[in-house]
């Protein structure tokens, strides 16, 4: 960027010159700062690769077997995960099924049919309800939802898919309807208002016109809520029995991929510790999935 | 062009200085130059965004850049204080000297940005208190004495004749300013790094016309001190304030001259047909 | 027919709405019911007993160490990382790649963290089943909330600040730590209080890093329980939900303390600079 006409090379005085120095050196350690993200995710990555991916490389197990196999017997070397990824996959969709349209329609009421004032309470009180910690609605799941299950349909133990399905469908609510709120509030009034000039009735114009708009939004508030369906352990734990067995019924005791590590990771060692970890990378390799998933249905949806 | 003459004009003044001797008829108004700039060529990417731009500018005078939008004249002003090096892929080719020295030879910009000074478009001052963004340079130059910094503060605030107006409620927010005279409090704190060169761009375009008028009013009281360099959209202002005009298009001078001489007799059909209104 | 529609889908939004705010007022109502029996000045500052009706004091404590060390360590190297993308880096090659790390390790769920944490701080570093390997594991949890958000805070300083005080002679990191951060500070602590949030409210990581030793820990090198994770316990193994109610309490008044402040300070901020 200099112009090489001269060769006149002005004298930097003292002052400036530490201030250069010091330049120099900041912008280096903010580098460095950044590039911690870089390195603890590849730390992450690889430990959790190199421990889980060990006993079939090394120990000679099949990782297929691991993949397909239904029993889980750690003392007498049997590691088969298929009945957890089942039960993982279901209660996620079953959540999915429940929460998100009754989240997003939450949504679109806070946003677009509430008075201003009860808006102004209920809308903060969710998002409240969003920090709070997992484990309380668990809690709140082994206290209320499984009794309840017990007595209501007659089971000899309430801890199941379907009260897994419920306290997950729940905690993922306050996470939609927060997100997909704040979407379908940006979607311009000129929006609203040309439809509305156009004779569309106000339910017609939120539907047609409203939540188009705000679909990418909308979606991120599903990610959200999903990421938090996946990933949660200990209240899961609570309410869903931990049974391994490959769920047939909605009644079926589980136990999904995350709490087969959180029950078992306080005692394993040795090759039964490195099986834990290959549940790790299935969870992982789960979520990337949906991710990748997710981010091309919205890049479709969202041109 | 015109450039010519002007160098010409500009040795006769230096003769002036030492030999005292030639008319004083002879001498006009311009000062020694104190920017020349030589050939400039300057690039946003693949695309040029000034051509082989040459200008002399002179001490002590009001210098005006008039054209249409995107026509270079605030690449040009930027280009005075390296501002442009803050964008990426920003290439330049040519020369500016500022007091005979090239100041793309050193790399050394705080310097050169304390001898050069800047008004922006939009007042921009910081979320601090009146005092507190007078202080900012002086402080960043490590300046400290808190009798220095308030002489520094008040001598700036009354250069730019607004210490009558804000000297009660130094220590309250500038934000809290109209306008206008947050725009002047913008040009003390340029003042307050004692700069020999003040670059404005279009510093009046977001003021109202009272607010306008006074800082016209001040820019025509400082150029005793200060070279003044000055992108402005609007004409009448050009004519009003300004000692030389240089009119830019498509990243052109077109001509350059004294401010008369381009709105009374311009050389080039191009600077007619804009100083009279018939484009831009 | 498309009134009939229209009265449908206006019945189901109202009908959603009710269930969401229903259950929600449920659970927060439940936990209330059940544990504000148990809720007195003992409960919450006394010393925990083995045998039962003792406090909670220590799975305070414990709470704090985390949120504590996590922050000291996060808050710096979160807020610097976001600097360097926001006003150093230029847009290539390198910042979509610590982007992309950064977005992953959000993504990340905490168990993962959790089997991170404890092969990596708990037995290669050493540093045991302890408060402090709970505490670094909760590090990376919330450094990509830190740098989000101060990206973000970032972003909404207005170039013209940056300008002008470069235009004075500053220098970058004069015009940083003089202009830039001051007026991002709002949306930085607002991110620090939502990593506060996060600390308080995550368990699974903590549960495989730190341990589940309840008493008072000596140092933070001992192994701990927070109160999260305390919750989880109580019900789990004794099945006592009065008690994990009342820590729920605890836990809620706290999230409701940290979100009010935020908004309060970030408020203040904001009166403080522009005006």
């Amino acid at each position: 960027m200099s112009i090489p006409t001269t060769n006149h090379t002005e004298k930097i005085g003292n002052a400036n010159k530490r201030k250069y120095l010091l330049e120099k050196v900041s912008s280096k350690v903010f580098l460095i700062c950044a590039l911690l993200s870089v390195f603890t995710l590849l730390l992450i990555i690889g430990f959790v690769f190199y421990k889980g991916a060990h006993p079939f490389v090394a120990g000679g197990y099949s990782f297929v077997d691991f993949l397909l196999g239904t029993d889980w017997v750690p003392s007498e070397d049997k590691f088969g995960i298929l009945p957890m990824i089942i039960a993982s996959i279901y209660a996620t969709i079953g959540a999915l099924i429940i929460g998100v349209p009754i989240g997003l329609f939450t949504a679109i009421f806070l946003a677009e049919i509430a008075s201003k004032r009860a808006a102004k309470i209920i809308s903060p009180a969710i998002q409240l309800l969003a920090g709070i910690p997992s484990v309380l609605y668990g809690v709140f799941g082994l206290a209320i939802i499984v009794p309840f299950l017990q007595n209501t349909l007659g089971l000899v133990k309430g801890q199941s898919l379907i009260a897994v399905i419920l306290v997950l469908a729940i905690m993922m609510l306050p996470t939609i309807v927060t997100v997909a709120e704040t979407a379908i509030r940006a979607v311009p009034k000129t929006y609203r208002e040309g439809s509305l000039a156009l004779g569309v009735s106000q339910i017609g114009t939120i539907f047609r016109v409203v939540v188009p708009a705000a679909k990418s939004g909308i979606l991120t508030a599903i990610v959200l809520g999903l990421g938090r369906a996946i990933g949660e352990t200990m209240a899961v734990i609570l309410v869903a029995g931990n049974s391994l067995i490959v769920p047939t019924s909605l009644t079926d005791s589980i136990r999904p991929l995350t709490t087969n590590i959180a029950l078992e990771m306080g005692y394993a060692a040795g090759t039964h510790q490195e099986m834990l970890f290959a549940t790790g990378i299935v969870l992982f390799s789960f979520i990337l999935i949906l991710n990748f998933v997710l981010a091309r249905i919205s890049a479709k949806g969202g041109n | 062009m015109t450039t010519s003459v002007m160098e010409h004009t500009n040795t006769t003044t230096k003769q002036n200085e030492t030999g005292k001797g030639i008319s004083e008829m002879e001498q006009r108004k311009d000062g020694a130059s104190k920017i020349n700039v030589k050939d400039l060529n300057l690039f946003y990417g693949e695309k040029q965004a000034l051509y082989g731009v040459s200008l002399d500018i002179h001490e002590k005078q009001v210098t005006a850049l008039i054209g249409p939008s995107g026509c270079g004249k605030s690449t040009f002003l930027r280009s005075l204080n390296r501002m442009n090096d803050l964008i990426d892929g920003v290439k330049i080719t040519g020369d500016i000297l500022i007091d005979q020295e090239n100041i793309y030879n050193s790399n050394d910009v705080i310097k050169l940005r304390t001898k050069v000074g800047m008004v922006f478009q939009k007042p921009n001052l910081f979320p601090m208190s009146i005092y507190d963004n007078v202080a900012y340079g002086p402080r960043g130059q490590g300046i400290k004495n808190k009798k220095e910094l308030d002489k520094i503060v008040e001598e700036s605030l009354r250069g730019a004749a607004i210490w009558d107006e804000v000297k009660d409620r130094l220590k309250t927010s500038a934000l809290g300013l109209s306008g206008g005279q947050q725009q002047r409090v913008c040009i003390a704190r340029a003042i307050a790094m004692k700069p020999d060169v003040i670059l404005m761009d279009e510093p009046t375009s977001a003021l109202d016309p009272i607010s306008t008028l006074k800082v016209e009013e001040l820019i025509t009281n400082m150029k005793k001190d200060y070279t003044i360099v000055i992108v402005t959209h609007n004409m009448q202002q050009a004519a009003r304030i300004s000692d030389k005009t240089a009119f830019f298009l498509n990243g052109e001078i077109v001509e350059y001259d004294n401010t008369d001489e381009i709105f009374s007799t311009p050389q080039d059909q191009r600077t007619e047909d804009y100083v009279t209104g018939r484009f831009g | 027919m498309r009134q009939f529609k229209d009265n449908l889908l206006n019945g189901l939004l109202w009908l959603s709405a009710f269930l969401s705010v229903a259950v929600l007022v449920m659970i927060v109502g439940f936990i209330f019911y059940k544990g504000f029996g148990l809720i007195s000045f003992d409960f919450i500052f006394g010393d925990y007993s083995p045998t039962g009706g003792g406090g909670i004091l220590p799975m305070i404590v414990t709470t704090i160490y985390t949120i504590a060390i996590s922050l000291i360590i996060a808050t710096p190297i979160g807020i610097l990382a976001a600097v360097y993308l926001q006003e150093y880096a230029k847009q290539g090659r390198l910042v979509k790649v610590i982007r992309f790390a950064t977005e992953s390790l959000t993504g990340i769920p905490s168990i993962i963290y959790g089997l991170f944490g404890a092969v990596f701080f708990v037995t290669t570093l050493k540093l045991g089943m302890s408060i402090i390997a709970a505490s670094l594991t909760l590090t990376i949890i919330v450094l990509p909330v830190i740098i989000r958000t101060t990206e973000e805070a970032l972003k909404t300083v207005p170039a013209a600040y940056r300008e002008g005080s470069l235009a004075l002679g500053n220098t970058k990191l004069q015009t940083l730590y003089k202009v830039i951060l001051p007026s991002a500070m709002p949306g930085i602590l607002s991110g620090i209080i939502l990593s506060i949030g996060r600390i308080v409210g995550e368990s699974a990581a903590i549960f495989l890093t730190a341990g589940t030793v309840a008493a008072m820990p000596e140092s933070i090198f001992s192994s701990a329980r927070t109160l999260t994770v305390h919750s989880y316990l109580v019900t789990q193994e004794a099945g006592d939900i009065e008690l994990a109610a009342a820590i729920g309490i605890v836990l809620i008044v706290l999230i409701l303390a940290i979100n009010l402040s935020a908004t309060f300070i970030s408020k203040k901020l904001n009166k403080a600079t522009n005006k």
